[in-house]
């Protein structure tokens, strides 16, 4: 913990009525990092980064983005903090209104004020890094199939090179060659952009390839965050078993057995 | 004893809900209706809110006029008839039934598609996405339908006003058989120019409510399909009901003298 993190969450509590979905989150991204986030479904993962972005309001605790106090933030300030975020939701949250290329150049032109033309230009080319023909961009989000809209939300995420990029797991639903595609670009915007990002996913083959550090989340925890490299030999039984797949362990699912 | 529970659960949670449509509207107002106005959006919204309810508000004042100038005939001497059915008809269409009726037919076409929209965009986030977009969704989809609404329904009511004599006058001379010449130099001898802006200034207000309250349900709808469906029936129940109120309201604010 030498280097202070460009994203700090520090015990971040939110519960949703007598629900606790986060009980006490510290985490620490240094900048130009890419984190991935493993663990449980409804551990809590998408909920972390809605803190994050202010989306929900946190109980309790602090997250600090460059050193910067986040919780609280309001008005311009508030713009200004989310200008410099870019998000793939889990479920693409497309605007169906709007076709494919407006969907991806909308930051451009309404938080950049960029000429339509040219962030038309700017949306068709991301889309071709995400493997989608400029054909597509006049579609509307309702003709894609789920892949497609996973892609074009990444697209829309990154279009506005932000400093910071959240994936809310961006290969769930993908083939496995477009998934590898798919981890290319996000290495790539982590070596080549030198953002800062965040990634959730259930996929480990994904997780070692695009991640720098790795944290597990249980029951709205950090239960443990190291090295990628440390991953196998992390003795954290709470990874093992994750990383492994067994049914076995000290994660119970809750299942009622036949 | 349980009635009384029950009054009182009911009080507090209509407390609560006027409460938190309070907000909504403080909100509304000081980030929806300040800079910076997405006029395309205002213009697209306009065409939806206004434009494409022509039809039906048409329709809606046509064959009240019609109706109107019927029953009046019927239930008056026969006497005297010309001057009555134009008068009534066209004080009865400007100050009341044009913008109520009008009113109550946008908040069911209108009403319920603004909730719908928005509390399907919503469920499925992309409000949350507007957001990490660095675009106040209150700048951008609330704020464009309430300046939309507001504007477009007096117009709706303009014409309205203009298509429900119509009717009147097209009964009057048909059906009943009255002078034509006179049933039109009647109506415009008793109306005032008073009598169309109290009803254009109420048919603004009744937008006003038809927005806010389309947004403010779906704004706040939660869990899918249902919900929506939810929201869609609360928002049109909503205005309606708050377009009557207001009417009355208004009525006694707007010919007290
Ligand atoms: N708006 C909300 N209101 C109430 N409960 C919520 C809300 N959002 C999330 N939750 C609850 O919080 C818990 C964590 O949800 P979250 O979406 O963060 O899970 P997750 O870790 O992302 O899971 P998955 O891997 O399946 O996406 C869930 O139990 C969910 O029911
Ligand atoms: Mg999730």
């Amino acid at each position: 913990m030498a280097e202070a993190g460009y994203i700090e969450l520090a015990g971040v509590t939110k519960s949703f009525g007598p629900k606790h979905v986060l009980n006490g989150v510290t985490l620490s991204v240094p900048k130009g990092h890419s984190l991935v986030v493993i663990g449980g479904s409804g551990t809590g993962k998408s909920v972390m980064l809605k803190c994050i972005l202010g989306l929900l309001h946190p109980d309790s605790g602090s997250i600090r983005i460059a050193g910067e106090e986040a919780v609280g933030l309001r008005g311009s300030a508030r713009d200004e903090y989310l200008a410099r975020f870019g998000m793939l939701f889990q479920g693409a949250a497309l605007f169906d209104s709007l076709s494919v290329w407006e969907n991806v150049a909308f930051g451009l032109i309404q938080g950049r004020h960029m000429a339509r033309s040219r962030a038309r230009d700017i949306a068709i080319e991301k889309l071709g890094q995400v493997g989608l023909t400029p054909d597509v961009g006049n579609l509307y989000p309702a003709e894609l199939s789920g892949g497609m809209q996973k892609r074009v939300g990444l697209a829309r995420a990154i279009a506005a090179d932000p400093e910071i990029i959240f994936f809310d797991e961006p290969t769930t639903g993908l083939d496995p060659i477009m998934a590898d595609v798919i981890n290319n670009l996000i290495v790539d915007c982590v070596k080549r952009l030198g953002a800062t990002t965040v990634s959730i996913t259930h996929d480990m083959a994904s997780a070692r390839k695009i991640a720098d550090d790795i944290a597990m989340i249980f029951k709205g925890e950090i239960v443990w965050q190291g090295p990628a490299k440390t991953i196998d030999t992390s003795g954290n039984p709470y990874v093992d078993q994750f990383i492994h797949g067994r049914a076995e362990g000290p994660i119970q699912m809750d299942v009622l057995k036949p | 004893m349980n009635i009384l529970a029950h009054i009182g659960r009911a009080t507090l949670a209509l407390l609560e809900e006027t409460g938190r449509v309070a907000i909504f509207l403080k909100d509304a107002l000081l980030q929806g209706l300040t800079p910076k106005i997405f006029l395309r959006q205002i213009l697209e919204q306009m065409m939806r809110i206004g434009y494409f309810s022509l039809p039906v508000v048409g329709l809606t004042a046509f064959f009240t006029g019609g109706a109107l100038a019927l029953q009046i005939y019927l239930g008056s001497s026969r006497f005297n008839a010309e001057s009555l059915v134009a008068s009534i008809v066209a004080l009865g269409i400007t100050r009341e039934l044009g913008p109520v009726l009008a009113g109550l037919m946008v908040a069911g076409r209108v009403g319920a598609s603004i909730a719908a929209e928005l509390g399907t965009m919503r469920v499925t986030e992309q409000i949350d996405a507007l957001v990490t977009l660095a675009t106040n969704p209150f700048k951008y989809l609330v704020g464009p339908r309430i300046i939309a609404a507001v504007v477009t329904l007096p117009i709706l009511v303009g014409i309205a006003d203009i298509i429900g004599i119509m009717g009147g006058y097209i009964v009057g001379t048909r059906s009943i058989g009255l002078n034509g010449y006179a049933y039109i130099r009647n109506t415009a001898d008793f109306l005032e120019i008073d009598d169309v802006t109290s009803g254009l200034i109420k048919a603004a207000v009744f937008g006003f409510i038809i927005a806010v309250m389309g947004c403010y349900h779906g704004f706040n709808s939660k869990g899918g399909a249902q919900g929506v469906g939810r929201a869609t029936t609360n928002a049109v129940v909503s205005s309606a009901i708050l377009i009557l109120a207001a009417n009355f309201a208004l009525t006694s604010l707007l010919f007290a003298d």
